[in-house]
């Protein structure tokens, strides 16, 4: 699976939704991205790239796009 | 001045001079803001014949007391525009106040514990136990105080654990796996005061007894949430440190001071056993007879102004709490802004302490 295959997943996975869903999603904008689901959320991505994200990192993290950025910075370096 | 300038100030890196300065901008500015989108508070303030031109400084604007939330829906933002709504803690037959998050309040709430809690354990995060149940966390769209204490720390695990079942029985298997699977690491531990000794203590003490035994010597807990029930077992600050020393080797303890209607700006315990206020808030005393301010030392019913809330108008609230102010940016744990305690509940007042109204179902 693609780096940005496995992305998608995380997402999926935590909020069970449709690959269709995952462009321009936004914190708050589904019941499921909640604060709960947000740590779902991280646990995903974290399982999915074998990573440990930041705390500010992790509040930072609020859009489907923005977390590509966030991913993708040195600490993480996962390539998409 | 916008919360994300503020956020980026290190906590308790500010003198008092400073603090003043910072917190009596924002707070003003956020009183002006309250007026324009809470037609209630603007009410509130027109009739009590509030003029900013009077304020010199923070501790001159007016306080609403917390109980009001009970009775009143306060929001300025739209109702669209609300995520999250937080509930006090209640039992069956006490009101409970209803405060209302914004996307902006909501996220700030969570960057200033973060910034606060992380003074005291490091900004990493770490395997992480509970001690409640899960089941504290299931209603997403209406979170008690429990619930988003829970939540709100969950932020600090790396992996996490409850510790209780939710028959708040501990998951005596669970620990012992969890504590193996992070032997060397250090663990957190969260938790509300009164939970914490019924359901972890007295079971560890009990296990002892049998010859089972938990070693958290590296680890470091976090609770609050009011100490009534306790104090009337006779259980001090003291004994609680005491005893959880002797039955697992814990001894990194902070207490935290905090409340639904502040969410975010907790006050949390030094080395020391006081009691700080960070940038981001403050606490003030005032006397009953008349709400002036209280000099160091003198005890009286504790006001909180926070520089987070903007979608309710709950920046400076008077609380149903009495303390004392200890002093002011000379802690000898280093950390500027004031220290303090807290005595208690006011008499009379309605019990409401998360860990207090869960105690109440123990009265023997």
């Amino acid at each position: 699976m693609s780096n940005l295959e496995k992305y998608n997943q995380a997402f999926m996975n935590a909020f069970e939704i449709g690959a269709d869903q995952l462009h321009g999603l936004k914190y708050q904008d589904i019941e499921a991205w909640d604060s709960v689901g947000h740590m779902q959320l991280v646990a995903e991505l974290e399982d999915a790239f074998d990573i440990m994200m930041d705390t500010d990192d992790m509040i930072d993290l609020s859009s489907y796009e923005n977390g590509k950025e966030i991913l993708s910075k040195d600490e993480y370096g996962v390539q998409f | 001045m916008s919360f994300d300038e503020i956020v980026r100030i290190a906590p308790y890196s500010l003198n008092k001079r400073e603090k003043e300065e910072l917190l009596t901008k924002r707070l003003l500015e956020l009183t002006e803001h309250h007026r324009r989108q809470c037609p209630a508070y603007a009410r509130m303030l027109e009739s009590i014949g509030f003029d900013e031109k009077h304020v010199k400084r923070y501790t001159d604007l007016p306080f609403l007391p917390v109980r009001l939330f009970k009775e009143l829906d306060l929001r300025s933002v739209a109702e669209e525009a609300v995520v999250k709504t937080m509930t006090s803690s209640g039992t069956s037959g006490q009101a409970v106040s209803r405060i209302y998050l914004d996307r902006t309040t909501a996220s700030n709430q969570q960057k200033t514990m973060v910034k606060i809690v992380s003074e005291f354990t490091g900004s990493g995060r770490m395997p992480m136990i509970l001690i409640d149940c899960p089941g504290v966390v299931k209603n997403r769209a209406m979170f008690s105080a429990r619930g988003a204490g829970m939540l709100g720390f969950s932020i600090f695990a790396s992996k996490k654990m409850y510790a209780l079942d939710d028959t708040m029985r501990l998951d005596v298997e669970g620990l012992k796996e969890f504590l193996a699977n992070y032997r060397g690491q250090r663990i957190l531990l969260f938790g509300f005061t009164f939970m914490i000794w019924q359901h972890f203590y007295q079971e560890l003490m009990r296990l002892k007894e049998e010859g089972i035994t938990f070693d958290l010597s590296d680890g470091i807990m976090i609770h609050g949430g009011g100490w009534k029930k306790l104090i009337s077992e006779a259980v001090s600050r003291e004994v609680f440190h005491q005893r959880l020393k002797e039955v697992c080797g814990l001894t990194k303890i902070h207490d935290y001071y905090g409340m639904v209607e502040q969410t975010g700006c907790i006050y949390m315990e030094c080395a020391y056993g006081h009691l700080h206020a960070s940038i981001f808030s403050d606490v003030v005393t005032r006397r009953p007879i008349d709400f002036s301010e209280c000099t160091i030392g003198e005890s009286g019913i504790i006001q909180v102004v926070s520089a987070i809330p903007e979608s309710y108008p709950g920046h400076s609230l008077l609380t149903e709490d009495e303390g004392v102010i200890l002093g002011e940016d000379d802690c000898p744990c280093g950390r500027k802004g004031k220290y303090f305690k807290i005595h208690g509940r006011l008499k009379d007042a309605e019990i409401r302490g998360c860990s207090d109204t869960y105690a109440e179902k123990y009265q023997s």
